[in-house]
């Protein structure tokens, strides 16, 4: 249990700057294309932002990554042993495909801008951005594993690989993939929308702060409003394949047609929903049809149940989240089409304050997706509870969960100061940029560069 | 020679491009209060790291991830059974990783990434000889491969003196790549003084840490001197050092002490990697059938088969661009292009 609340704080944790870090790669990509295509010093100056903000949050996010691969071999020896065999393979490959090209590239864009041609400059930025999708690839890949395992046979006491592409395309590998890589993109459309929304405000740094605004607005918009389809393709594939998640998220106590679909409601003692709730939805949903029989909580007995409570309630919230995403999204680019955005302070102020939203709603998912996977760490393989270190003491545990937590506190501290340092200082002024760069050619006469 | 080993060979590949890579800026860093005294210089240790940092580190991920594919048993062996070690290497690159993005932006706290530069640097380079020499030295462990000693019994002598000794390696190759990258003034000297200072001392370490092989871990020792392919290291490893010796009396060169420095990493990683074969951990005090051998912690075939095709392809790649990188950021480099 305790290894589960320090892997739960750390990845938690963890996933609080990479959804940021994915969102701003995007916007990287994009700033710097433009720079790439105009060679104007204000738009450098705008990419130099983006790539400053992405380095803080990316550092961060590797940092407490690192403490996610290693997890599994000191808390979850068991796991790595039982899964290994597969599990493994998507992490080395992450290192080799993923991590390689970002951290790479990544000095190329922090020390290169002065060393390197405009041209491999821009192309580094799109391997910074490959690699962060590489990335995230390779570790649905793992997580999917966990969820619909396929391409195996258990031999010994172990999952040994059968058939590699049936592992790594397993049934919720593409959902799942879609559907986190969308909410990441929606994260960092609203992180930009926030920053830009604030400068508009202050009426600093018009220029990128317009330019970045519309750009997170219409992908924004296009991200949000695929969601819903993307999550009912997900939907679809749970409830065929983890039935008691499905079960779960709704609270579904027993196999029925009608199967009502819930908008929000609270997980009774007893077992009972109450809420509002639309008839006959879930089957509507599932099925196309309220004849549709889906499948309960009762098919498996209580003790291959997960918690309801927590699952129910961060299953619902972040689907009502992602429908406030559209609607928000929706308003903000209809009043910039009539022009009314920028005199409207409570829209810019409303999209400042929207940022931690779409991490929370990520996070929501993620914790439904999981805790309603319990009381199995690989679905019907193994048991969490079979998968800790069998020689690592409670004592242990405390001691290093008390560590992380003052280390990830002051972390946290320390990001959110640059953070919003890097933000206070706003990109480098293009007056003083022009100043430096004229006092520099005076300083070296033309041919005796370096 | 059969797919496990091959693995063996690969895992052991990874590993110690992991310590010649990332084992010069963690010595840099090791040696960073103590060379660099005006805010200038240091700022030129950190800049000489500040591209290639990240992109190194992620050579102990991808080692680490090849040994939990390739080895499961080994990797839920040795991270659960050195648990604490384990985490303080890791709250050190933690803290090493975000000290080096964070320190330029945050004047106000300067004092406390440094701080945090210095014990991020020190753990992994103390810590990782510390695990090696309890993996030479054999640890205690039950059937399932779970390790049935404690805390301090890692603490044993020979896996401190092994550590002490990684060191003092790390040091030396950390002032080797700062000679390297420094332009000729007061840092570069300093640098080149603790260089002799600290090489001198990791060869009295090595010595004496062979000696206590040859003593008390004679399996490792027979293994290496009963083998070719031991006796090729060790060549290496003496040709290797004498070269060093001989460029640390003349002036310049200091690439090629460089190479050298990683040469002599490569040998000692090798004779470490020919000592143990074929065990990855061996059992000490307990059944030597329990000991976690090539074949018995393996995965199966298919998965060693597909993730040797990743590894043909990924690792090329990566050294392909690792090389375009080095390149791109080679030559000395001054204050002023230091950050960004």
């Amino acid at each position: 249990m305790l290894s589960r609340i320090q892997f739960a704080f750390t990845v938690g944790y963890h996933f609080l700057f990479v959804p940021i870090s994915i969102g701003l790669a995007v916007m990287v990509v994009y700033t710097e294309r433009r720079y790439f295509k105009s060679r104007i010093p204000a738009d450098r100056a705008a990419s130099m932002f983006w790539i400053k903000l992405f380095t803080a949050t990316f550092a961060i996010g590797v940092a407490t990554g690192l403490t996610m691969e290693f997890a599994f071999g000191t808390n979850w020896a068991n796991y790595s042993r039982f899964v290994g065999d597969i599990f493994g393979a998507p992490l080395a490959a992450e290192g080799l495909f993923a991590f390689f090209l970002e951290s790479t590239f990544l000095g190329v864009l922090l020390f290169g801008r002065k060393k390197v041609s405009p041209r491999f400059y821009y192309i580094s930025t799109w391997l910074v951005l490959i690699g962060t999708f590489l990335s995230a690839l390779w570790i649905l890949i793992a997580n999917s594993w966990q969820q619909t395992p396929a391409g195996y046979e258990v031999v010994a006491g172990r999952a040994v690989l059968t058939d590699f592409w049936a592992a790594a395309l397993n049934p919720s590998t593409a959902p799942r993939y879609v559907h986190t890589v969308t909410g990441a993109v929606i994260t960092g459309c609203f992180v930009v929308a926030s920053i830009s929304a604030w400068y508009l405000l202050k009426k600093r740094h018009l220029h990128m702060a317009r330019q970045s605004l519309v750009a997170a607005l219409v992908i924004g918009l296009l991200a949000s409003a695929a969601m819903p389809f993307i999550g009912h393709w997900h939907a679809l594939q749970v409830a065929e394949y983890q039935p008691v998640k499905m079960a779960a998220f709704e609270n579904l106590t027993e196999t029925r047609t009608n199967a009502p679909l819930y908008l929000f409601g609270w997980v009774n003692g007893d077992g009972g929903t109450t809420g509002v709730s639309i008839p006959s939805g879930l089957s509507l949903m599932l099925g196309m049809s309220p004849g549709h029989e889906v499948k309960g909580l009762d098919i498996v007995p209580p003790s291959d149940r997960p918690p309801l409570q927590i699952t129910f309630q961060s299953y619902h919230l972040m689907i009502a989240l992602s429908f406030l995403f559209i609607g928000v999204m929706l308003l903000a680019l209809v009043m910039h089409f009539l022009k009314r955005l920028e005199g409207s302070r409570w829209m810019l102020w409303l999209l400042v304050v929207c940022f931690p939203l779409p991490i929370l709603a990520m996070n929501m998912g993620w914790t439904a997706t999981e805790v309603g996977r319990q009381p199995w760490v690989v679905q019907g393989l193994l048991r969490t509870s079979d998968g800790v270190s069998p020689v690592v003491s409670a004592g242990e545990i405390w001691t290093t969960l008390g560590l992380f937590g003052l280390i990830y506190l002051i972390l946290f501290i320390a990001w959110l100061r640059i953070f919003l340092g890097i933000i206070r200082t706003g990109p480098e002024d293009v007056a003083d940029m022009l100043q430096a760069e004229t006092a520099a050619g005076q300083a070296v006469p033309a041919g005796a560069g370096r | 020679m059969s797919l496990e080993s091959v693995w063996f060979v690969l895992v052991a590949f990874l590993l110690t491009g992991y310590v010649v890579l990332d084992g010069f800026d963690l010595g840099a860093g090791v040696l960073y209060p103590f060379v660099a005294r005006t805010e200038d210089e240091k700022r030129v240790v950190r800049a000489s790291i500040g591209p290639v940092w990240d992109g190194n580190e992620v050579w102990l991920v991808t080692g680490a991830g090849a040994v939990f594919a390739a080895f499961p048993l080994v990797y839920a062996m040795t991270f659960s059974g050195f648990y604490l070690a384990i985490m303080l290497v890791l709250f050190g690159l933690i803290l090493r990783a975000v000290s080096l993005e964070f320190r330029h932006r945050d004047s106000s706290w300067s004092a406390v990434w440094d701080g945090a530069f210095l014990l991020g640097s020190f753990l992994p380079s103390l810590l990782v000889g510390v695990a090696l020499g309890n993996v030479i030295r054999g640890v205690p462990m039950n059937a399932n491969g779970d390790y049935t000693g404690t805390f301090l019994e890692l603490l044993n002598p020979y896996a401190l003196l092994v550590g002490v000794t990684g060191l003092f390696l790390i040091m030396t190759h950390g002032a080797a790549w700062l000679l390297v990258k420094t332009e000729a003034g007061a840092l570069h000297d300093r640098v080149a003084r603790w260089r002799r200072v600290t090489f001198w001392v990791c060869v009295v370490l090595a010595v004496i840490t062979s000696a206590a092989t040859i003593a008390g871990v004679s399996r490792a020792s027979d293994n290496v001197l009963g083998r070719p392919v031991g006796w090729l290291f060790l060549v290496v490893l003496a040709a290797a050092l004498l070269y060093t010796i001989w460029q640390m009396m003349k002036e310049g060169g200091e690439l090629s002490a460089f190479l050298a420095s990683a040469v002599t990493i490569v040998a000692l990683a090798g004779i470490a990697a020919v000592g143990n074969y074929p065990d990855i951990v061996p059992a000490r005090g307990t059944p030597a059938e329990t000991s976690l051998t090539v074949t018995s912690a393996a995965s199966g075939p298919l998965t060693l088969k597909v993730m040797l095709v990743i590894a043909l392809i990924g690792v090329p790649l990566v050294l392909l661009y690792t090389a375009l990188v080095y390149r791109t950021f080679r030559g000395k480099v001054r204050p002023a292009d230091a950050e960004y």
